[in-house]
């Protein structure tokens, strides 16, 4: 075996069968050619999966999350089990998690999303009535004074008003979501996290670097996108803030 | 990976990982052990980094904007590709899982210790420069008690997501109860499962010990009105109100 090794070790990492890259042979940290001719291929298929399980968990995260929220915000009683529940979704750790879920569900995506959609749930509850609660009681008298319905008063008056901690709370669920994807592609759910994992394999660095780098970006962007996103939605949050 | 019963799941799969921890007791303690390691390391150097920075911007009310969005941009990153990213330029190791893990750790505990002094009751301050205190016995007397749960909070909150993700310390060569997650080849459906279970309760008993740790660190007058606003001391919290910056 040791033999047999050292040719090998000094070598490439990928076995060679004559026509390797001059990349994978080096191995150094960072091979922009091989980045540049493989990205279409081996990246942006990745990219767009990352997107979409992200996309996919925050938004059906959302939808569970606002419907517990309308309710605790009706009925008080409602808001610790929830918070306890989905506080403890949070705490366990993503690939604990995500082991768990295969046992249950097998290896797919629908598993990955489960465990993504479990983990926006406590931040997106709390923020949404957090927001709710905060609406100021002025603004809830002087829409019953106006003879609103209690529909037409969450609509109209608490929601718009609850928007800035919404949003937040979208935001952060964004990238902590963007984040655990990556973990995700371990149970075979696709994303960013693949090729990672790929060069966990393979130990060729410029992968390494390249899916990390992508993955930091796609965080970066989606958080700074949605904060801009915030801003134009809620124009009077930042007013009310500087007075 | 994962494993092959998607339809031999049962109550079964849970009693074997049982079974499997008592059986491998000695495995679990190494590896719980080594999982402490690189976690209590991690903290311990961005506790150095983040606390006296945070506590010093907070105590002069200077540099808002960076102090709370450090930690937006701290939370952005993820763990994984920030170990990825490791790999290429400090290779595989225990350096590398702590690198990752203090940029996790160290910006929520910043953005916790500066709010929690910038934002004490300025009344107090006052009172105290009155009475003739000296700027460093301001904050260490009357800024730092009134900051101690808010400042706890970022440190516990920061914990338990160390505890938690020093799991992927495995793919860094770091060792810890990630490695018996990952093998599935070894270890079999009951030892991954095994170890899920014994990763998710460490983390579950780290954020209980430091519940009782945060209140016995509470100066006794702010305890109650710290309960009570319990929910309003966590990062995620602090941060919605400011996220519009």
């Amino acid at each position: 075996m040791s033999g047999l090794a050292i040719p090998l070790a000094t070598g490439p990492v990928i076995p060679n069968f004559g026509g390797a890259s001059k990349c994978i042979v080096q191995n150094r940290q960072f091979c922009t050619t091989w980045f540049l001719d493989n990205f279409s291929s081996r990246f942006e298929p990745r990219l767009v999966e990352h997107i979409e399980l992200t996309a996919i968990a925050v938004g059906v995260g959302f939808a569970i999350a606002f419907v517990a929220a309308l309710i605790a915000h009706r009925f008080r009683w409602f808001e610790t089990p929830f918070s306890l529940f989905s506080a403890f979704l949070y705490t366990i750790p993503s690939l604990a998690f995500f082991e768990i879920m295969v046992q249950i569900t097998g290896i797919n995506r629908f598993t990955a999303e489960i465990a993504l959609v479990s983990y926006t749930l406590l931040i997106l509850f709390r923020n949404t009535l957090t927001g709710l609660r905060a609406v100021p009681g002025d603004a809830l008298e002087a829409a019953e004074a106006m003879g609103l319905t209690r529909a037409q008063t969450l609509m109209r008056v608490e929601l718009p008003l609850a928007l800035p901690p919404i949003m937040a709370g979208i935001r952060i669920a964004t990238v902590t979501t963007i984040s655990l994807t990556t973990v995700a592609a371990f149970i075979g759910a696709g994303g960013l996290g693949e090729p990672i994992f790929d060069a966990i394999q393979t130990g060729f660095k410029t992968e390494f670097v390249a899916a990390g780098v992508l993955a930091v970006a796609l965080a970066l962007v989606a958080d700074g996108l949605l904060v801009v996103v915030q801003r134009s939605l809620t124009p009077w949050a930042r007013r009310v803030r500087r007075a | 990976m994962g494993a092959s019963g998607a339809e031999g799941i049962s109550v079964q799969t849970f009693i074997h990982a049982f079974t499997f921890f008592g059986n491998h007791l000695s495995l679990f303690r190494e590896k719980t052990l080594a999982h402490l390691a690189v976690s209590f390391a991690s903290i311990g150097v961005a506790l150095v980094i983040a606390i006296p920075l945070g506590v010093w911007l907070g105590h002069l009310h200077r540099a808002s904007f960076f102090a709370i969005n450090v930690s937006n941009i701290g939370r952005a990153l993820p763990s994984l590709a920030v170990i990825s990213i490791g790999i290429g330029f400090l290779g595989i190791g225990f350096k590398n899982t702590m690198v990752a893990l203090v940029v996790l750790a160290a910006p929520v505990m910043m953005t916790n210790a500066y709010v929690a002094v910038d934002q004490v009751d300025p009344n107090a301050v006052q009172a105290a420069k009155a009475m003739g205190m000296r700027p460093w016995q301001v904050l260490l007397r009357v800024e730092l008690p009134l900051a101690v749960p808010l400042m706890f909070a970022g440190i516990r909150t920061a914990t338990v997501y160390v505890v938690a993700t020093a799991t992927l310390a495995t793919f860094s060569g770091g060792g810890g109860l990630g490695d018996i997650i990952v093998n599935e080849p070894t270890y079999g459906t009951a030892g991954v499962i095994a170890g899920s279970l014994a990763i998710t309760v460490l983390a579950f008993g780290i954020d209980g010990l430091l519940a009782l740790v945060q209140r016995a660190v509470t100066p006794q007058p702010l305890r109650r009105r710290a309960e009570a606003t319990r929910v309003a001391t966590t990062v995620t919290d602090a941060t919605w109100e400011t996220a519009g910056l």
